[in-house]
């Protein structure tokens, strides 16, 4: 039920995206495609250093890649990340689907 | 964890049961009832309980659930603690089980969300819901079935 998701890898995409500006940015960058850290600081509507440590967070959690092109450096979403999200959500989704099952069966046994 | 709607609800599981809520409580509480279709365990219905489910191990799992018991309001409200592989790297989330008189039977929902208790209270005001997030999900990744649904 639990085993084939890997916590490390789970942890950190569910830790990345517990943050709402850290969602929007994320969600953002699914939405348009490749953004520079200014855009993503005008979208966000807080300051850039506080956007650079949200995308650290999301790189670290491989949600978001990035590439450097003269001073700017340009972010891109990588939804595959969220696998793990994914997997989590149709492991317990099967798991609890067959506890009500046997919940149910229960229920009929008992007086 | 008190009020589930300003919560972010990740998995959502309801059902209908032909039973009155005094037979449904009775199998969400008393021990060997709940180890005949959930897991083994030491659960008692007490707040701040701290008791295991046990299941056969696995590779990468052992097989231990860690819980700790934080609503019992009898006949509508449970809640516990749901952590897997130890508290250092583990996963940690919060099972609520909620019983509301229906017709002919119970209706029961069980939300299990996906974070730490002490991180919600920064979620609380968050203007981005998680219900958002992931229908924007189902969008992004071409109809990927993000969520489970209840049968």
């Amino acid at each position: 039920m639990v085993s084939s998701v890997k916590p490390a890898n789970t942890n950190h995409v569910f830790r990345a995206l517990a943050d709402p500006t850290r969602r929007a940015i994320f969600e953002e960058l699914t939405r348009q495609g490749e953004q520079t850290v200014h855009a993503l600081t005008r979208y966000a509507g807080v300051s850039q250093p506080a956007v650079s440590k949200h995308l650290t967070v999301l790189k670290r959690a491989k949600l978001v890649r990035h590439r450097r092109e003269g001073r700017e450096t340009h972010y891109r979403a990588r939804p595959d990340a969220l696998t793990p999200m994914v997997d989590w959500l149709n492991l317990y989704g099967a798991f609890w689907r067959d506890r009500f099952d046997r919940l149910e069966a229960l229920l009929e046994r008992m007086e | 964890m008190t009020n589930p709607a300003e919560s972010p609800r990740t998995l959502v599981m309801e059902r209908v049961f032909p039973h009155p809520p005094e037979k449904l409580w009775r199998a969400l509480t008393e021990s060997p009832l709940l180890a005949q279709w959930m897991m083994k365990n030491d659960f008692e219905p007490a707040v701040g309980r701290k008791f295991q489910f046990r299941a056969e191990p696995m590779p990468n799992w052992n097989g231990v659930v860690d819980c700790e018991v934080l609503i019992v309001d009898p006949l509508q409200r449970l809640s516990y603690n749901w952590g897997v592989g130890g508290s250092e790297s583990g996963l940690q989330w919060v099972v609520l089980w909620t019983l509301t008189p229906a017709e002919g039977g119970t209706h029961v929902r069980m939300e299990q969300s996906g974070f730490r208790p002490d991180q919600q209270a920064a979620y609380g005001g968050a203007k981005y819901g998680w219900q958002k997030f992931f229908a924007g999900l189902e969008r992004v990744l071409g109809g990927l079935d993000a969520r489970a649904e209840g049968g």
